[in-house]
């Protein structure tokens, strides 16, 4: 028997029991109908090679595997970055139960966010009752201080109003006149999640500013963008802001929402960016995004109000973290203090210990187009060669930038950049030109298997890892845990690969 | 009725009362008149547990429900492993469904199978505009260029398709002659019914009126007088494995799986079976009721949830063929009782007597209730996102008198409930799971067993025993309070 009370088997061990495996071969011979298995691996090899990866890379309509989310996806992590905002998501309910989940699974935290429940003939006669019912229904029942509405592809495909259905639901007594509803249209067949964040904030921002006129001061605004790892990524940088002792206010900070403590309350709403602060939002002297690609259309509004405005690219490592801080000090006047320079110093100094061992090294990394640049710019600090940089949300202006900072530098010279690819032509790619290690998300596992290339797990969504998105990537900090991400996986393959005693144990060294 | 005798209690139906008077007072006038539809508590010997069903959601309330597409990619056409189906639409929904069912397959996954990949039309303003037929067309002619062993292709109707007037149909037959597979039109647009249901409906459908009396396989088919097909399980965890293992120990030959490790082969020659034998009766009692019209195939609802409701299945099954059957299905139940009993006596001292409530989707909440008794825990409430009448009716076999009873639950509703009744453990989904916790309630996901899994069979009640224990003693719960802290230990809260 497989199975028994003193040993439990689960999934991981139980098929692989005799019983089992002589069941799934009888399955497969006497029932399945599946090709013969010369035929199997005839195809499976086919796959590997160039004429393969040249039919695979000439793929015009069929998109397998891709690395982007929809729009009100970045809608709904949006709105979790402000202060008892709850996200409303006009159109077919089963889009906020996927977003609810999705952002579930990768935080390990509640996600909450209602929906008007659009059916078939809210389809035909559009949302509107839909609206209005909804929006009484959740701000009765969820007490929120605003309410977020963004729209899924429904309702954008039959044109339901969101300026007009808010005005009227508001008129209907639905909510007060002066509750907050700031809204955005953020069609799924547009972009991806990070244009849903950006729409997002826009639409928040437009609701607070409208009215305003800026009265400078001297703080600044932080907008972080779409990121898997808000958590410690925000508390990282406000930490290293308060060192410096700056006037700041961090535009869109989910980071508490997405780590509340268990203590016998569950707190729909904690933290996050205030109504108040997004109002005074408009009086800062400069806006940085920390993500040009999540940020266009909330950066030209900053514009429009005359404020300076600056944007990076997911800064990783000591260059992007020197610019992020020179850029705060230029435009606050506050000297980066020496705290922060002992911390810089201290990751140059695991560098210069541990760097051997990632330098030369290639890797190839997929995610979202500031992602993929921020990783490119610390690897080639350690010295590693990106092969293989795949945006699938990434446009040609994307490409073309990104070819210039791979150009500045020495180790960039052998980089491929694919913008608009998939995980599917990512998996041609590695097949023919493998690299050393693989950065992305848990999507990326497959690739693991199949091209045998270690992956490193840096960003939205990771599924199957827990908790590193509460530790920081950013700041020379979070650089220096990268490091140690990526040199324990390194580690890990070196000794797994000389760990059979007798055998392939020569390498198996104590000291490394 | 088909009551099974395992451990005795009734629950506090006027406190249950009482609890969905307080909820309800919290809606608005028009939202509570139809809220309260929807709670009831249990009445011994009442034909049903008192609520409506299968009605619209409310907007605004944080159903926690999913959409027909959902329904119909996500349970029924995705787990089919040879053939590839296609999300067509936006990017979202086939991203969002990649990989979550735990629909578990042997096979080479990109060459021979495709359960774990998402195929996406990924539609641009351009595919709204214009239409997306022409589109699809030439994705299937991709599809057959780069995966050749697909056995056919299914196409997943996204909300758009519906709406821009595209004719998937007609593009589907099209391309199905042109490269003699099925092509398998599924108009299971999300806006269409109320939830994961109709997509259910529709998915079947599309079996019957695509699959059914096509493929040469079916014709070639020696059946014999055993046969049956095991419907409705889509091997979560491996269910459908754990579960296929005592019915081919007990004498009987499983020609196919209904979906979950499935292929297009087992689809076609489903008709051929002499018993239908249906695990999730909500997603797959339309294919099955077809069957018994078409081709006078009966079919049976089984629950292979823990010991007591194992045996039963297991006779009742037998009672449909021989003595040969009969035979086989009281030899398995004395090789595994042993264990059973040995898993028993293990965790049920650390579960005996510890309150349940469950909060699944069209099956569950009935049919892991014996399985929960079997180590002596009680059900305190239940409730469906997506079952019907019927559920409710057959879930009045398995709940004791005063269970309180909650379909297509509120957020809000499932947090004041897990509040004020304080179970020892709770048993939904990933939405539910985190808040719960937080409540320092211990919980377990039941739609994707946490992770974990088989749970069916006697291999997977061993497990199922394992992770409720581990769930409901794990020693974190007893942390909450810090020591310096003053007050009493926290109770549940739920979010105001």
């Amino acid at each position: 028997m497989p199975q028994s009370a003193e040993s439990i088997k689960d999934h991981a061990e139980l098929f692989k029991e005799p019983e089992y495996q002589e069941m799934f071969a009888r399955k497969r011979a006497e029932f399945e109908c599946r090709p013969p298995e010369e035929r199997v691996q005839e195809v499976a090899e086919w796959m590997k090679g160039w004429e393969y990866r040249e039919k695979n890379l000439s793929r015009e309509a069929l998109s397998i595997n891709p690395a982007k989310a929809c729009q009100p996806l970045g809608a709904v992590f949006c709105a979790a970055g402000f202060d008892g905002m709850l996200s409303f998501v006009h159109g077919s309910q089963g889009c906020a139960a996927y977003y609810r989940s999705h952002l579930s699974r990768h935080f390990k935290e509640p996600s909450t966010a209602v929906s008007s429940n659009m059916t078939e003939d809210a389809a035909v006669f559009g949302g509107l009752q839909n609206m209005i019912d909804g929006l009484q229904n959740s701000h009765t029942l969820y007490n929120p201080k605003s309410i977020a509405v963004s729209t899924t592809c429904m309702a954008e495909v039959i044109g339901d109003d969101l300026q007009a259905f808010i005005a009227k639901a508001k008129q209907q007594g639905s909510v007060p006149q002066d509750f907050d509803v700031p809204y955005a249209h953020t069609p799924a067949f547009q972009g991806s999640h990070v244009d849903g964040y950006d729409n997002m904030l826009e639409g928040i921002l437009k609701h607070y500013w409208i009215n305003a006129t800026p009265v400078r001061d001297e703080s600044i605004n932080i907008i972080p963008g779409f990121d898997g790892f808000c958590v410690g990524n925000i508390r990282e940088m406000k930490r290293m802001l308060d060192l410096m002792g700056v006037s700041y206010r961090v535009v869109c900070d989910p980071s508490d929402i997405y780590d509340t403590p268990a203590n016998g309350t569950f707190e729909m709403y904690a933290g996050g960016t205030t109504a108040e602060e997004a109002k005074a939002a408009i009086n800062a002297k400069a806006t940085i995004s920390l993500q040009e690609y999540c940020t266009k259309r909330s950066l030209a509004m900053c514009k429009d109000k005359e404020q300076e405005t600056a944007a990076l690219h997911y800064p990783l490592g000591v260059a992007a973290t020197d610019e992020f801080l020179m850029k705060v000090s230029e435009l606050t006047g506050k000297p980066i203090p020496a705290a922060l320079e002992l911390e810089r110093g201290r990751l140059i100094d695991a560098m210069t210990d541990s760097s051997a061992y990632i330098h030369g090294k290639t890797f190839s990394v997929f995610g979202d187009p500031d992602f993929c640049m921020g990783v490119v710019g610390f690897m080639m600090e350690l010295g590693a060669e990106p092969l293989h940089v795949l945006a699938t949300n990434g446009s040609k202006m994307w490409a073309k930038k990104i070819k210039k900072q791979l150009e500045a530098s020495p180790f960039g010279s052998r980089a491929q950049v694919w913008p608009g690819k998939d995980l599917w032509h990512m998996r041609s790619l590695l097949m023919t030109e493998p690299s050393d290690l693989l950065i992305g998300s848990s999507y990326g596992k497959y690739l693991e298997r199949d091209c045998k290339i270690p992956l490193i797990r840096l960003s939205f969504p990771i599924f199957d890892r827990h908790h590193h998105h509460r530790f920081p990537l950013f700041g020379y900090q979070g650089a220096i845990r990268m490091l140690v991400q990526i040199l324990d996986k390194i580690f890990d393959e070196l000794d797994r690969g000389s760990n059979i005693a007798g055998k392939t144990d020569i390498s198996f060294e104590l000291t490394r | 009725m088909t009551v099974i005798k395992t451990i005795d209690y009734k629950n506090d139906g006027e406190f249950h009362e009482k609890l969905i008077e307080e909820v309800l007072s919290a809606y608005p006038e028009k939202t509570a008149k139809k809220r309260a539809k929807h709670l009831a508590v249990t009445k011994d010997g009442a034909s049903d547990c008192g609520v409506k069903s299968n009605i619209k959601s409310i907007p605004g309330v944080m159903s926690i429900r999913g959409c027909a597409y959902a329904g119909a990619k996500g349970v029924v056409w995705g787990p089919v492993k040879d053939m590839v189906h296609i999300s067509h639409g936006p990017v979202g929904c086939g991203q969002y469904s990649w990989s979550q069912r735990r629909n578990f397959y042997t096979g080479e996954t990109g060459v021979d199978s495709f359960v774990t990949m998402q195929f996406t039309s990924d539609f641009q303003e351009k595919d709204i505009v214009f239409g997306g037929d022409k589109k699809l067309k030439t994705m299937i002619d991709e599809i057959e260029a780069l995966f050749p062993l697909n056995k056919g292709i299914s196409v997943m109707s996204e909300c758009p398709v519906g709406l821009i007037g595209d004719d998937i149909e007609s593009v589907a037959k099209q391309k199905a002659a042109e490269i003699g597979k099925p092509v398998v039109p599924v108009r299971c647009e999300g806006f269409r019914g109320v939830s994961q249901s109709l997509g259910h409906h529709i998915a079947n459908d599309a079996v019957r009126d695509f699959i059914f009396d096509k493929g040469k396989e079916e014709s070639e088919f020696q059946s014999t007088p055993y046969d049956v097909v095991l419907i409705g399980d889509y091997n979560i965890g491996g269910d459908a494995w754990s579960s296929r293992r005592l019915l081919e120990e007990m004498g009987l030959r499983v020609i196919a799986q209904w979906t979950g490790d499935s292929t297009l082969a087992e689809l076609e020659r489903a008709p051929k079976a002499k018993l239908n034998l249906i695990h999730c009766y909500r997603s797959m009692n339309y294919i099955s009721r077809h069957m018994e019209e078409k081709y006078g195939t009966p079919w049976y609802e089984f629950n292979l949830f823990g010991p007591s409701r194992i045996e039963f299945s297991l006779r009742a099954i037998a009672e449909f063929f021989d003595d040969k059957i009969k035979e086989g299905a009281e030899r398995v139940i004395a090789k595994y009782k042993p264990m059973a009993d040995a898993v028993i006596a293990r965790y049920k001292p650390r579960l005996e007597g510890k309150k349940v409530m469950l909060y699944v989707g069209g099956l569950r909440p009935r049919h892991m209730v014996n399985a929960y008794e079997d180590l002596g825990m009680m059900i305190v409430g239940a409730g469906y996102e997506f079952a019907h009448k019927d559920d409710y009716q057959r879930t009045s076999e398995y709940v004791k008198e005063g269970t309180l009873i909650f379909d297509d639950v509120t957020q809000f509703e499932m947090e004041k409930f897990i509040e004020r009744i304080r179970p020892d453990l709770v048993g939904s989904g990933i939405k539910e799971k985190y808040a719960t916790q937080k409540m320092g309630v211990p919980f377990r996901q039941l739609h994707s067993w946490d992770y974990s899994g088989p749970y069916h069979g006697y291999d997977g009640f061993a497990i199922f025993a394992r992770d409720m224990d581990m769930a409901v003693n794990s020693p974190a719960y007893g942390l909450f309070k810090a020591p310096w802290a003053k007050g009493p230990a926290p109770e549940a809260i739920a979010a105001e």
